[in-house]
């Protein structure tokens, strides 16, 4: 047996739900914050003799994603009857897809800090949530049901056990969000719900006399719903596992304990055992006998290939490469695709795609998180925004006054930048004799400072700019006081 | 003459010339049931209010001149495992749905009402649509109205019964394995099994799915057609209904199909039928082919043996998961005497199934296990396909086959309560069609010495309803059988 180091080998199953307006055998709507059990009826509620009617929006949208992915869309995929009994699962059976997935054999890309990963998808499939089971407070001794959820909408995503590592888990599960945000696939918020993570881990520990590689036992860990508990669960994980195999290296194996579910407590950081190889459910798959298969029109596939829009991680590399762009601010404006799309309209238009990135970085991020809005709420379309900014370019205001007194009032009324400047005076002077005067007037005024910036202290400088702006009420090129300053002070 | 004498096609016509108001009509049914039902026990609810208020809403219209449905005033029963939203309760003769009130209608219901149908109550059944005699009901047996001492058949037992004793001129029933033909033969009435698809199942509480399909009973072919025209047509809630046109059927009805090849099976006449079926049966196609059809011997070599096997898996495996949604939890009976959430799941279902639901939960939970899948269920599917494969070479052939319905007229009440397989085989004859998704039709062709019904099972291809009834009304012009009443019947009247 090899005395190689283990290697954590980890498959990550990701369930998402998809952005349908209704849900995916009813017309229910789908909707998070409503009063418990408002959007059902007979079919989501399972009652004798409702039958599901498929919600095409569901598999177009899946179709998109798998597609995004780089799945084949196999020429006909069917839908089974998944069975267990827990009462949020009013039939008591999932429609799902079991051996005849909609998706398979695709890719995602992913960048983490030891450089960029390849991640094997081995299906995309589609299926329907369950609904929500809360069990009473104060120890009563009842539970209670909501039945909202029911019926949702829900993709389910399974790498292949590509992922090596906890940063490598959380980024591919960011990677895959960041993705289905940006097709319009799913919304994808975690808090609500919108997509949990389970990943399957395992450690490769080394090889047996046929070179057959061997495993620790595999761990799914349920329903992760952050990211930072995918990191934190999976470091668990691979640390317990170590120590198990460390503890009893004939018996922790694969071979013999096989593999077992496990829950994860985020606020003290450990996993829990739910069910072992032993209690493994025997789900009874059989063809769902009510619905037809999904037998898709090669030329609707293609349709859809081609609305599929420039991928996050494409765009990216081409704001660093092209646009000379900080990995950075290029990973900030490319996480949404609205964002991005709204980027590089401003950028095209002020024609400079670094000055472009800093007002969007600075002033349009703020403002979106100070008032709690997104990107398509934002008023200024990119052209009002890109004339103030050109404004700025072509030195009639200066960047301060563009921010703090035009960039409000144009928010406040929706004015053109331009309108707004020649009501208001603001635009600046360059006039030379102009600007001297002033400047000599803040020397005479704060002389001892002048003395201080003469004797060594560079900071002076910025203080007797300061003055000589606020002097001119903002209006003076920034870039003539500092001339003449700098000539005056003889520096 | 009594209302209930009449033909739905008479009282239509009735109705339409005004002799008759859909009042009267439903009055006269629902006499006939106060009377004749406690002995014979067909329904399992009555709706005397609704029936009588639809039933008047139909007068009125007529009397305005409005335009009035297909089935204008004509009292229907339906089978009480499809849903209706009037408060009337959809038990499936369950324990485990008694006290459940249905809040939509079934597609079927909405159609009738939609005709102007006068839904007068729901008929007995064995639970669930689970076995062939509807002695499984949780509610009581249903009696022969030709000897109350025996079954009517099953599953659509009360239907068949209802229509038998002239309680109701129609009645819809579902037909899985032959639930609605071996009724209809037993009981001496018309019943038929629409190809798969034909009809929605949208509320039609499913026993299995793939096989389950709603058909008229009527005592004569042309009610049944009547019937089939007003419920037949896609639906857009059942991805499984057919976007096939629906056309009419009553029109050219009375046309017969010539030349007329007729396909019999040598399988259909195999050990274990009662001779006196084989001779009367024998008799019906001599009647054919004096009407000038040829009788072909053909083979449908998976299509009894195999086919009872074949259908008990596929049935018995669907049935299993479409009845795990029965747990105590959402609606239904609960137990009161759990100890937790399993305990709660267990004892609802102990308490609320009967034995015959509870062997077919249990036979499809098998069947359908992680290691035994691919030696049943997956097998079964490809028997099932062998079997269509039977059906589609003989119709290369032929343009119907025939034989009969059931292997033997109605037994006695408790005979075969004792010996589930021997219940099986009552449907050796009817399983094949529902396996191969086919059009198949029962049609009276005689009687026992003893006085009992006899049915002449006919079966076309998908989607020849129309041929198919043809066919049937070619032998029922030239009979009476489909005039004869039973004997309490005609006392009552």
């Amino acid at each position: 047996m090899s005395a190689a180091e283990p290697v954590p080998t980890i498959g990550l199953e990701v369930h998402m739900h998809l952005k349908t307006r209704t849900k995916m055998f009813c017309g229910c709507k789908v909707e998070y914050d409503v009063r418990p059990n408002s959007n059902v009826c007979p079919v989501c509620l399972g009652m004798p003799g409702v039958l599901p009617v498929m919600n095409g929006k569901a598999l177009e949208l899946a179709v998109r994603m798998a597609l995004a992915l780089g799945c084949t869309i196999p020429g006909l995929a069917k839908w089974d009857r998944k069975h267990y009994y827990y009462p949020d699962l009013p039939k008591n059976y999932q429609i799902s897809e079991y051996d005849q997935p909609l998706g398979v054999k695709g890719h995602l890309d992913i960048e983490t800090s030891q450089g960029p990963r390849r991640i094997g998808i081995i299906r995309v499939h589609l299926e329907e949530d369950a609904g929500k089971l809360m069990h009473a407070e104060g120890g009563g001794n009842y539970s209670v049901v909501d039945l909202n959820r029911t019926g949702t909408p829900l993709l389910e995503i399974v790498s292949e056990p590509d992922v090596h590592g906890a940063e490598e888990a959380r980024v591919y599960a960011e990677t895959l969000r960041q993705l289905a945000v940006y097709l319009g696939v799913g919304d994808c918020n975690m808090q609500l719900g919108q997509m949990r993570c389970e990943p399957n881990i395992s450690l490769c520990i080394g090889a047996d006399a046929q070179g057959k590689p061997r495993y620790t036992p595999i761990s799914e860990i349920k329903n992760l719903n952050s990211f930072r508990s995918v990191e934190r669960a999976v470091t668990f994980e691979i640390a317990r596992h170590r120590e198990e195999y460390e503890a009893d290296p004939a018996g922790y194996t694969l071979e013999k304990q096989g593999k077992s579910t496990r829950g994860w407590r985020d606020d003290e950081g450990v996993s829990f055992l739910q069910r072992s190889k032993e209690e493994a459910h025997d789900y009874r798959y059989f063809p769902e006998p009510d619905l037809v298969p999904f037998v898709p029109d090669r030329q609707w596939v293609e349709e859809i290939r081609r609305t599929i829009p420039d991928l996050p991680e494409i765009r990216r590399r081409r704001l660093i490469n092209d646009a000379g762009l900080s990995e950075y601010d290029a990973g900030v404006l490319t996480a949404d695709r609205l964002i991005a799309d709204y980027y590089e309209a401003f950028a095209e238009y002020v024609r400079d795609a670094k000055i472009a990135a800093n007002w969007m970085m600075q002033d349009v991020m703020q403002i979106l998180n100070d008032r709690k809005i997104a990107i398509s709420e934002f008023p200024l379309t990119p052209q009002a925004f890109g004339d103030l900014v050109n404004l700025v370019a072509s030195a009639v205001i200066n960047r301060n006054t563009a921010r703090d007194v035009v960039l409000p009032k144009m928010l406040a009324t929706g004015k053109p930048a331009g309108e707004i400047v020649k009501e208001e005076g603001l635009a600046q002077t360059s006039d030379e004799s102009a600007i001297e005067a002033i400047v000599d007037q803040v020397l005479a005024a704060n002389a001892k400072i002048a003395e201080d910036y003469k004797g060594g202290k560079k900071a002076a400088f910025g203080r007797l700019m300061g003055e000589s702006m606020k002097a001119s009420g903002g209006k003076a090129n920034p870039q003539v006081v500092k001339a003449i300053l700098t000539r005056k002070l003889g520096g | 003459m009594a209302v209930t004498d009449l033909t739905a096609c008479e009282i239509r016509k009735a109705i339409a010339e005004r002799r008759l108001s859909a009042v009267e009509a439903a009055e006269g049914c629902l006499r006939a049931i106060g009377r004749l039902d406690p002995k014979i026990k067909a329904f399992l609810s009555t709706d005397p209010e609704g029936a009588r208020r639809r039933a008047a809403e139909v007068d009125r219209r007529l009397a305005a001149g409005e335009n009035v449905g297909l089935l204008a005033g004509i009292p229907v029963a339906v089978k009480d495992n499809m849903c209706t939203a009037d408060g009337q309760p959809t038990t499936c003769a369950s324990r485990i749905l008694g006290g459940w009130r249905a809040p939509y209608d079934a597609h079927v219901v909405e159609r009738l009402k939609a005709e102007g149908a006068v839904i007068v109550g729901k008929t007995n059944l064995d639970e669930f649509a689970m076995g062939s005699s509807t002695e499984n009901s949780a509610y009581g047996a249903t009696r022969n109205p030709w000897d109350l001492t025996r079954v009517p058949g099953g599953s659509s037992g009360g239907s068949a019964a209802a229509v038998a004793a002239r309680l109701v001129p129609i009645a819809l029933g579902s037909d899985t394995g032959g639930s609605i033909r071996q009724p209809a033969a037993l009981c001496g009435v018309v019943g038929m099994k629409p190809t798969y698809g034909r009809v929605s199942r949208y509320g039609l509480v499913a026993f299995a799915s793939s096989l389950d399909q709603i058909g008229p009973f009527g005592r004569t072919v042309a009610d049944a057609a009547l019937l089939l025209r007003a419920t037949a047509g896609h639906d857009r809630r059942d991805s499984t209904s057919v976007r096939e046109p629906v056309p009419d059927y009553l029109e050219g009805l009375e046309e017969p199909v010539r030349p007329l090849r007729i396909g019999v099976p040598r399988e259909f006449f195999s050990a274990g039928i009662d001779p006196e079926v084989e001779s009367v049966v024998r008799e019906a196609l001599a009647v054919y082919e004096r009407l000038g059809a040829a009788l072909v011997p053909i083979m449908l070599p998976h299509s009894t043996d195999y086919a009872i096997a074949t259908y008990y898996i596929v049935a018995t495996s669907e049935a299993s998961s479409n009845l795990a949604r029965y747990d105590g939890v959402h609606y239904g009976y609960r137990s009161s005497d759990h100890t937790d959430m399993i305990d709660m799941y267990m004892r609802s279902r102990a308490q609320g199934f009967g034995d015959e639901v509870k062997r077919r939960i249990m036979l499809g939970t098998y069947a359908l296990s992680s290691g035994y899948y691919d030696a049943y269920y997956k097998k079964a599917l490809a028997v099932r396909r062998l079997i269509r494969r039977d059906f589609e070479q003989a119709f290369a052939k032929v343009d119907c086959i025939m034989g009969p319905t059931s292997p033997t007229p109605a037994f006695r009440v408790g005979e075969r309560t004792a010996d589930p397989l021997a219940m099986y085989l009552s449907d050796v004859y009817t399983v094949s069609a529902n396996l191969a998704a086919i059009a198949g039709i029962s049609i009276p062709c005689g009687f026992t010495a003893g006085g009992l019904p006899i049915g002449l099972q006919i079966i076309t291809d998908v989607f020849t309803e129309d041929r198919l009834l043809r066919i049937a009304r070619m032998y029922e012009r030239e009979t009476g059988w489909t005039k004869r009443a039973p004997p309490i019947a005609e006392d009552a009247a």
